[in-house]
């Protein structure tokens, strides 16, 4: 970076900050990208490996360059757009998406100073870029005129506003034991061991954030917005190629990010879980350990549970999480502020 | 009461849940069953129904007498049958075709047949690559035949003793 910025001494300044900020991105986005590209290969292994078989093994050794072939398939394949669809939304929806997806990921502190832009707001960007990515999935129903993608756009839109709330909650208590929106100072307030994560004082709202987190990014069990066996694969029917490439990249980039959050807000970001001996690994090491463990859980639950009916995951958004949030976050308060224990909570 | 409040626990516990995931866990970890299929087989029975053969004699006289016993069984109608009369006498096939797209491979052809003629081979891996390449004449079907007449003559021993 030094070496960059001492030869672009001599240049117009609006020239040295957009370079810089394009390598900034590159930086952040190609290893999502990888990083996404190599998620659904893990998918696709875990879930056979929990099958009892053994997954794609046939491109590359052992598989590895499955993802790549995958890419280069869908970036050759025609983009076509149906004739009744509305071009321009048509083409507009994945770009929206995708750009949610990406963009939420400049606030994320891989380690204490390795963050894009600390900015101060940071969880309230984060919230308001996530539930951005809902237009998209909107648009796209709205726009490729079609009964079935727009069914999957109704009941994805019905089921972030449901969980939108739960999700807002639980981060309520993060910021209440936290005293900050700023996720650097919220990973930082986790600084310890293992007992000072904000995992244990908020435990309830740690499975309703995470659970809300599935269903965010329209995950089994929650996935009735792509529900194939009912809606063929909802949303995205209608889409191919590249477009469809863009919304897969942008449901993963979502997982990838929801699990980062988890990982920053509940499991002490870059810290790590006991102090002496294991502070030897770097702090960019053990966020993204924790992110790939929360990541595992995701594909585990694909595997493992069956789809949510429609009024199932209503009921549970509407009347068990959203109470239940609301309950803890009483209770936090009350514990934190009127009586002697709530230095437990700091 | 007491079941009323473990059913809360159990449920505020995602109890259930942890349950599901601890059976694919464990099967995360368990032997797989895949077969990799063109490097590996699995064994096949005496008895499967594959691609189709007419036998000879050991002598090299072709067996089929062409009773169309085999057309008429047939319940897809994919075997055509056309005869005449030999030079020695003895009524004999000028035409033999099955269509294999219509062929259901059901083996009643070589159940109908009084002389062991036609009969399903174990061959499976086979593919075409022009229309009607799917229809086998007589002389393909003798080819195959006489290609796999050990491996035909060893599954038909081998599941003699119970026909």
């Amino acid at each position: 970076m030094d070496v960059m910025l001492s030869y672009m001494q001599g240049w117009p300044e609006w020239i040295q900050v957009t370079l810089i900020s394009v390598a900034k991105i590159v930086l952040i986005l190609i290893p999502l990208l990888l990083a996404v590209a190599y998620t659904t290969y893990a998918e696709r292994k875990l879930i056979g490996y929990m099958q009892i078989r053994i997954g794609p093994n046939r491109v590359g050794p052992r598989g590895w360059l499955q993802p790549i072939a995958d890419a280069f398939k869908l970036l050759l394949k025609e983009a076509a757009i149906p004739t009744n669809a509305n071009r321009y939304l048509f083409q507009l929806a994945p770009v929206i998406s995708i750009t949610a997806a990406l963009a939420a990921w400049a606030v994320i502190p891989v380690a204490d100073t390795l963050v894009l832009s600390n900015i101060d707001a940071g969880l309230l960007y984060i919230l308001a870029l996530t539930s951005m990515g809902v237009y998209g999935v909107i648009i796209a129903g709205w726009a490729s005129n079609s009964k079935y993608a727009f069914l999957g756009a109704m009941r994805s839109a019905a089921q972030i506003v449901a969980y939108e709330i739960a999700m807002g909650f639980a981060l309520v208590g993060v910021l209440m034991v936290a005293g900050s929106l700023n996720l650097g100072d919220i990973v930082r307030g986790q600084q310890g061991s293992v007992l000072d994560w904000y995992l244990w004082p908020l435990f309830p709202l740690f499975l309703v954030y995470f659970i809300s987190g599935v269903a965010e990014t329209n995950r089994a069990p929650f996935d009735v917005a792509e529900g194939e066996s009912e809606l063929v694969a909802g949303f995205h029917v209608e889409y191919s190629g590249m477009t469809f490439a863009v919304f897969f990249l942008a449901e993963y980039a979502n997982i990838i990010l929801i699990s980062a959050l988890t990982a920053i807000m509940f499991l002490g970001g870059w810290h790590a879980p006991i102090n002496t001996p294991f502070t030897i690994v770097p702090p960019g090491l053990w966020f993204i350990g924790k992110t790939a463990l929360v990541l595992f859980f995701f594909l585990w639950f694909r595997a493992t549970f069956p789809r949510y009916r429609y009024d199932q995951i209503m009921r549970l958004g509407w009347k068990v999480f959203i109470p239940v949030t609301l309950v803890w976050i009483g209770a936090l308060g009350f514990f934190m502020f009127f009586t002697p224990f709530g230095h437990l909570f700091h | 009461m007491n079941t009323r409040v473990r059913q809360v626990f159990q449920s505020f516990l995602l109890w259930e849940l942890w349950k599901g995931l601890r059976v694919t866990g464990r099967h995360l970890f368990a032997r797989k069953i895949t077969v990799q299929y063109p490097e590996e087989k699995t064994p096949k029975s005496p008895r499967f129904r594959g691609l189709h053969a007419l036998r000879r004699y050991p002598n090299g006289e072709e067996r089929c007498i062409a009773c169309k016993l085999c057309e008429a069984v047939c319940p897809a109608a994919a075997i055509t049958i056309e005869s005449e009369e030999r030079e020695d006498g003895t009524r004999r096939t000028t035409r033999y075709d099955i269509d294999l797209f219509k062929c259901i491979y059901c083996g009643f052809c070589e159940e109908a047949c009084p002389v062991d003629s036609i009969v399903e081979t174990h061959i499976h891996e086979f593919h075409f690559e022009n229309r009607g390449e799917n229809v086998i004449t007589k002389e393909q079907l003798l080819a195959i035949g006489d290609k796999y007449e050990a491996e035909i003559a060893a599954a038909r021993n081998a599941d003699a003793p119970y026909r």
